[in-house]
């Protein structure tokens, strides 16, 4: 087999897996017990952490790779692919999760950047790798680095989804436009769009992007999960939305013990069953008001949420990467 | 000839694209309801474990009924849920395929890969995407394709299943292979 061949067939294996989970939900998870909660509810994939992205924001610090131990933990709970964050930029963090066995990497803007200006070499893993962007020329730059699934970032942890829906937004109109530039047009476009002109190219072939393109960041009910496929994506990320409490600091639960009431981070587990199967039906049937209307009246309450209008720039995890 | 392709989750708009191109008119199925109109179904790749509990008891019920009556054809996920029983974990079959088959079985993702197999004789590339193995077949199960010495696509009565992704290759055979099979039930 040919080299090119051969990097030709390993990134149909990585977007073959993305292909596997569209229409599906991939669920934050921080324990075994929550991954088994989102696999009953019907996730179709879950993303093991060490903090959910609400509570990296409440509690601050430097937000790394989960332990393997942790992210172990997980994948020998359920059957399901288990995904995992690295740092933007930290190929050792990535080189590690391989090795581990994870399905996906999420090289995420959720954890503290460990590099200023370079992201991972994508191509150089077997693992595929997911990334987030804001825009159109943000996602090409990450496929041009092998990136096998897109994400628009919105803003993680805050359950808004108003940055997911501008995203998704910003990345449709602009794949719109360029379907119908002229040849020469593409050349301008893609020193415009800071992406390579190949795929800019491709993109106005084909009015989509070469690999999935999901959406992240502040889906927190049904309703929510409906607006962002019905806008363009594909498949969804629930991150603090599912198992996020009240609050979203509390010491018992940095110390893995959760009492589930009102003083908790975490929502008790037969709520956030409710919320998760919800997400799952909402997701799969987002074009049907009947069904969107019969399993939002079964999830009584939703994280409390963040505005994102009331943050500072630099409380912005979607201004990480470039 | 009017095939539904069970759109819940998964790459259900892989095989939708396939179908259509080899002349088929497609249905995109959200709702069991949907079954009654159709002379075929696919249900495609993704997670089984979501499509059961998206089918919950009644679904499942229904499509128990349909895949007795009409011909279906599963790939990865799909092949599992026709399966008589399932390993790894057990979950529910639909026994429209005398098998035992078991999720996973190649390992992880970073164990997915792309091979060349033999369907009726001839080769052919199958992508195996976190694929389950076919551990066991009753005797009256044809076996259509195999990788090495593993059955890879099966048939038994009017249901088909691949334990790779033919949805994901170029090579439009099995497809074929699975409306040749919905043409001679709807004409006798």
């Amino acid at each position: 087999m040919s080299q090119h061949n051969g990097s030709l067939n390993s990134l149909r294996l990585k977007t073959g897996l993305a292909e596997m989970l569209k229409g599906g939900v991939i669920m934050d998870v921080t324990t075994a017990e929550q991954a088994l909660i989102a696999e009953k509810a019907g996730a179709a994939a879950v993303m093991a952490l060490e903090r959910v992205p609400a509570q990296i924001r409440a509690e601050g610090g430097v937000a790394r790779m989960a332990s393997p131990k942790k992210i172990r933990e997980i994948m020998d709970a359920v059957s399901i692919p288990v995904m995992a964050k690295c740092r933007i930029g930290h190929f050792a963090e990535a080189q590690i999760l391989e090795e581990l066995g994870v399905d996906y990497v999420d090289e995420s803007e959720v954890l503290t950047p460990a590099d200023e200006s370079h992201h991972v070499d994508k191509h150089a893993f077997q693992v595929p790798f997911v990334c987030g962007a804001r825009n159109l020329g943000e996602a090409l730059r990450r496929i041009a680095e092998g990136a096998a699934m897109i994400r628009t970032k919105g803003e993680a942890g805050t359950g808004d989804v108003v940055h997911a829906v501008k995203h998704i937004r910003q990345i449709v109109q602009e794949m719109k436009i360029l379907t119908v530039l002229g040849e020469d047009e593409l050349y301008a476009k893609a020193k415009e769009l800071a992406a390579p002109y190949e795929l800019v190219k491709l993109v106005a072939t084909q009015g989509k992007l070469p690999v999935p393109n999901f959406s992240a960041g502040g889906i927190a009910t049904p309703a929510d999960a409906s607006l962002v496929m019905q806008l363009g994506a594909e498949a969804v990320f629930v991150g603090s939305g599912i198992f996020m409490g009240k609050r979203t600091s509390c010491m018992q639960c940095q110390e893995g013990r959760h009492a589930y009431d009102d003083g908790c981070a975490f929502a008790p587990p037969a709520e956030a069953d409710r919320r998760a199967r919800a997400i799952v039906r909402a997701t799969t049937h987002y074009k049907d008001p009947k069904v969107l209307l019969e399993v939002s009246s079964d999830v009584p309450t939703a994280m409390k949420g963040l505005a994102i209008a009331a943050l500072d720039e630099a409380q912005m995890l979607q201004t990480r990467g470039w | 000839m009017r095939i539904g392709v069970l759109a819940l989750q998964g790459d259900f708009d892989a095989h939708r694209q396939r179908l259509e191109e080899l002349g088929a008119a497609v249905v995109l199925v959200k709702k069991v309801e949907e079954l009654d109109s159709l002379d075929g179904l696919v249900i495609p790749g993704g997670e089984s474990s979501t499509f059961l509990r998206l089918l919950g008891e009644s679904g499942l019920k229904k499509l128990h009924e349909f895949v007795r009556m009409k011909p279906t054809f599963g790939t990865c996920a799909g092949a599992i849920l026709l399966a008589r029983e399932v390993e790894d974990p057990r979950q529910a079959g639909l026994g429209a395929i005398d098998m035992v088959i078991r999720r996973n079985a190649y390992g992880r993702q970073i164990d997915s890969s792309i091979r060349q197999g033999l369907f009726r004789g001839s080769p052919i590339e199958m992508v195996f995407i976190r694929a389950p193995k076919i551990e066991r077949l009753g005797p009256s199960v044809e076996v259509l394709a195999k990788e090495g010495n593993d059955p890879v696509v099966v048939r038994q009565g009017k249901a088909m299943a691949a334990t790779f992704h033919p949805e994901l290759s170029g090579d439009s055979r099995i497809h074929q292979e699975f409306l040749e099979l919905v043409a001679n039930r709807t004409i006798s």
